[in-house]
């Protein structure tokens, strides 16, 4: 059920980057895609009751200085955190590369209407 | 940019500072609780983004001028990449934790206990936080020519 | 001598945080190290051919850590990405005194060779599409470089449908990760051969055709390529149509539907399929064309289809346990003609490049008669256009036959008959680009147009050079066994390479 709102967040990313045409808007619709796939990810690891995979020093054994089973059984999986947390780094190398573009553009054409800015044709 | 009224202006010179150090703690606490290069380097940019607001650009590039910047960014990203290299030159590998294993054993949960963990940290915090104010300097200039280097990606350790 | 395998992907990447320390001054510096960075990763390739490994960062082992893999096809990919890139910047020594910001053009330069070599190397699907952003989003930027009207334009499409496809593979490997739990290639591969592919696997394989296949230009997805291409420098254009296309889009998808997920029949004629309608459609295109690199880029769509094609082939022979021998003659002919494409139309754009810069125009209605004024120029591009539309001695002509006898062989005339016309379309519009630059009269305001600088030239014969030579690859038999038969070996071993790189 979640997974199937979360495709829903990923088709309206995907309609608005194909159906707006303000360049902004079209920015923002491939960033709604982005954060859908990102809360797909973490919604994997995801599990019901979990705690956060952070180990501090309760999560030991005193004797052995193992992780306790207890916290084994019931931390979520923090390998999709960590893909969520490089992907947002990529995301935003490429949000920051994408505004200063849309600005450039706007600085030489005047507009954001992507109707209006077209000089490449065929 | 002018600036903002004396209000924001005073509680900004004061609350920069704590940022900053919170930047800071994030960075080199990485290791051991939730945070580290990337969001300490945010939170670092972020403390020069709030200057950016209250007191104007101008008075922000007086205090860390782009080409500094410039510098900082490229530097935080060699650091990380001569770490790698040290790994393979004490280690036999890329990224080995040579420190950890031959030099700096240490107990888990101690401030000094991952090795080289924390340096990459650093110079991630280093990178991340000096391109990140970058983009953000380069942007709110949009009269003049400039060019934004977005080379933020560099790998979270 | 084994070379540690990340050094690949450090080298440049270490050089490109350097060169913007020289600052200003250091220009000539700044230039000299990048070249000797493209280099030191030729030297490398060259010596790693023939070898294969795998190779643990940080000494984690395999299911846990990250991990790099050198095998025939990556060892393959090395060399034409190191070729073409070591051409490139040799080349842009000269061309770039154009554009102001040099070295900020040459560390994103370097950026996107850093990412091409770590999508080449990597063995792990996650990582795979961290180094497929770091190369793409250097390639958005470097398409905007000269941030004129056309420049960005194209810049900003590129750059929409490369994140859309970018997202479309993220979301690819959260499925996989989601339904066998690893994300090392070779764990992957086994969790679906012992379970089988299900309902989230499977799209997960459409996901990844539709995203590596936006990388690839591929038709249905080939919107952005004719208006990126163009727009670059021509050292990029040559980049982006000689490499970035084939390493992001061709280079990925076989090893995810080959390796990873294994061929099917479905796939394989999905191949075919996609590779056919490049093919014609790219060639139709570029017919009608009359900006010169906007007639090269339509171009590499439709040799690209040659590549899918051959390796689809190949692909769909597998899958139905026909002859193996048939499959990989389709799987050779497919990646031989990536990397005579990758010489040639790196050649071809270098050649535009040095037209552009001597005309100041793309258009080719405005030039005519360049071959008195441009002897050399001339001649690399003769020999590069009788390449890609294979004339014999010439390398393209080598690539094309091995398709046509492999698709004879496994009695698909039809798809030899299209080989054989498209081929024959490429003729007409290479022809056209003879007619309409070099040969009739010279207009009157390009008579002062001279020929190319001389470190330009260097890149362009040594390129020409290449494909001349190139159709030895194929005709000596231990180059042969040495370069391109490991690299067929891996597509058509399949699903072997997880038990391979776990043994290793």
């Amino acid at each position: 059920m979640l997974y199937a709102l979360c495709f829903l967040l990923f088709m309206i990313g995907l309609y608005c980057a194909v159906i707006k045409k303000n360049m902004v808007k079209i920015v923002i619709g491939i960033m709604v895609m982005e954060y859908a796939v990102n809360l797909f990810l973490i919604m994997l690891g995801y599990r019901t009751g979990g705690i956060a995979p952070i180990i501090d020093k309760s999560q030991l054994e005193p004797s052995t200085g193992q992780l306790t089973a207890a916290f084994l059984n019931s931390s979520v999986d923090p390998l999709p955190q960590a893909l969520v947390l490089t992907a947002i780094v990529i995301s935003l190398g490429s949000l920051a590369l994408m505004i200063s573009i849309c600005v450039r553009t706007y600085g030489k054409y005047g507009t954001f209407d992507i109707t209006q800015i077209r000089r490449l044709k065929g | 940019m002018k600036g903002m009224t004396i209000i924001v202006k005073t509680i900004s010179s004061w609350v920069k500072v704590l940022v900053f150090l919170f930047g800071i703690y994030i960075i080199l606490f990485g290791h051991l609780t939730p945070g580290g290069g990337f969001a300490g380097g945010v939170i670092l940019a972020a403390s020069y983004v709030l200057l950016m607001l209250a007191f104007g650009r101008e008075f922000v590039e007086k205090n860390l001028p782009l080409p500094l910047a410039s510098r900082l960014d490229c530097l935080g990203a060699f650091l990380f990449a001569l770490i790698a290299i040290l790994g393979l030159v004490f280690g036999g590998s890329f990224f080995v934790n040579f420190l950890y294993q031959k030099y700096l054993p240490g107990q888990p949960l101690n401030l000094i206990s991952a090795g080289t963990i924390p340096l990459s940290n650093l110079a991630i915090g280093l990178k991340v936080g000096a391109s990140l104010f970058l983009v953000i300097f380069t942007l709110s200039i949009c009269c003049k020519d400039f060019k934004t280097d977005t080379s933020t990606h560099k790998k979270e350790e | 001598m084994s070379i540690p395998l990340p050094a690949f992907v450090a080298i440049p990447l270490v050089t490109a945080f350097l060169l913007p320390i020289f600052g200003k001054k250091g220009k000539a510096a700044a230039t000299v190290l990048a070249n000797l960075a493209t280099v030191s990763l030729l030297v490398l390739a060259i010596v790693s051919v023939g070898q294969s490994r795998v190779y643990e960062i940080g000494k984690w082992s395999i299911p846990l850590g990250i991990n790099l893999v050198l095998d025939g096809l990556s060892s393959l990919l090395l060399l034409a990405i190191s070729v073409v890139s070591t051409a490139a910047m040799f080349f842009s020594i000269r061309y770039m005194e154009q554009y102001t910001a040099k070295a900020k053009y040459l560390s994103l330069f370097l950026l996107m060779v850093a990412g091409m070599n770590g999508v080449v190397l990597s063995g792990d699907i996650f990582n795979l599409f961290v180094f497929l952003e770091i190369a793409s989003i250097a390639s958005y930027a470097l398409v905007g470089f000269g941030c004129e009207h056309e420049e960005l334009e194209a810049s900003f499409k590129y750059m929409v449908l490369g994140s859309i496809g970018s997202i479309f593979i993220l979301f690819a490997v959260a499925l996989v990760y989601g339904n066998t739990g690893s994300l090392n290639m070779a764990y992957i591969s086994k969790a679906i051969q012992s379970s089988g592919l299900n309902a989230g696997l499977t799209f997960a394989l459409g996901l990844f055709i539709a995203g590596f296949g936006l990388k690839a230009a591929l038709v249905p997805f080939h919107a952005w390529l004719p208006d990126a291409h163009p727009s670059a420098p021509a050292p990029i254009s040559a980049m982006l149509s000689g490499v970035l296309i084939k390493t992001l889009g061709v280079y990925a998808l076989t090893r995810v539907v080959f390796n990873v997920f294994g061929i099917s029949i479905s796939t394989g004629w999905l191949l075919i399929a996609l590779g056919l309608l490049s093919m014609v459609a790219g060639a139709f295109l570029a017919i009608g064309q009359w900006d010169l690199k906007r007639l090269m880029a339509y171009s590499s769509i439709s040799q690209l289809g040659y590549v899918v094609l051959g390796i689809g082939l190949g692909g769909l022979i597998i899958a139905e346990g026909g002859n193996l021998a048939w499959a990989s003659l389709a799987i050779l002919g497919g990646l031989f003609h990536l990397v005579n494409h990758a010489v040639y139309k790196s050649l071809l754009f270098l050649t535009s490049g040095s037209v552009e810069m001597s005309t100041g125009t793309r258009q080719m209605r405005q030039m005519g008669g360049l071959a008195e004024k441009m002897p050399v120029t001339r001649a690399t591009c003769i020999i590069a256009s009788a390449s890609i539309a294979g004339i014999p001695p010439f390398s393209g002509f080598w690539s094309k036959l091995i398709l046509v006898v492999a698709a004879i062989q496994a009695s698909f005339y039809w798809v030899a008959a299209i080989i054989v016309f498209v081929s024959l379309c490429t003729l007409i519009m290479y022809l056209k680009v003879q007619r309409y630059v070099f040969l009739g009269e010279l207009p009157e305001n390009l008579q002062q147009s001279k020929e190319a600088k001389n470190s330009m030239l260097v890149a362009m014969i040594f390129l020409a050079c290449l494909c001349v030579l190139m159709g030895l690859l194929v005709l000596v038999p231990s180059l042969r066994s040495h370069i391109l038969n490991p690299a067929v070996k891996v597509l058509t071993d399949g699903l072997e390479y997880s038990t391979k790189i776990i043994n290793m």
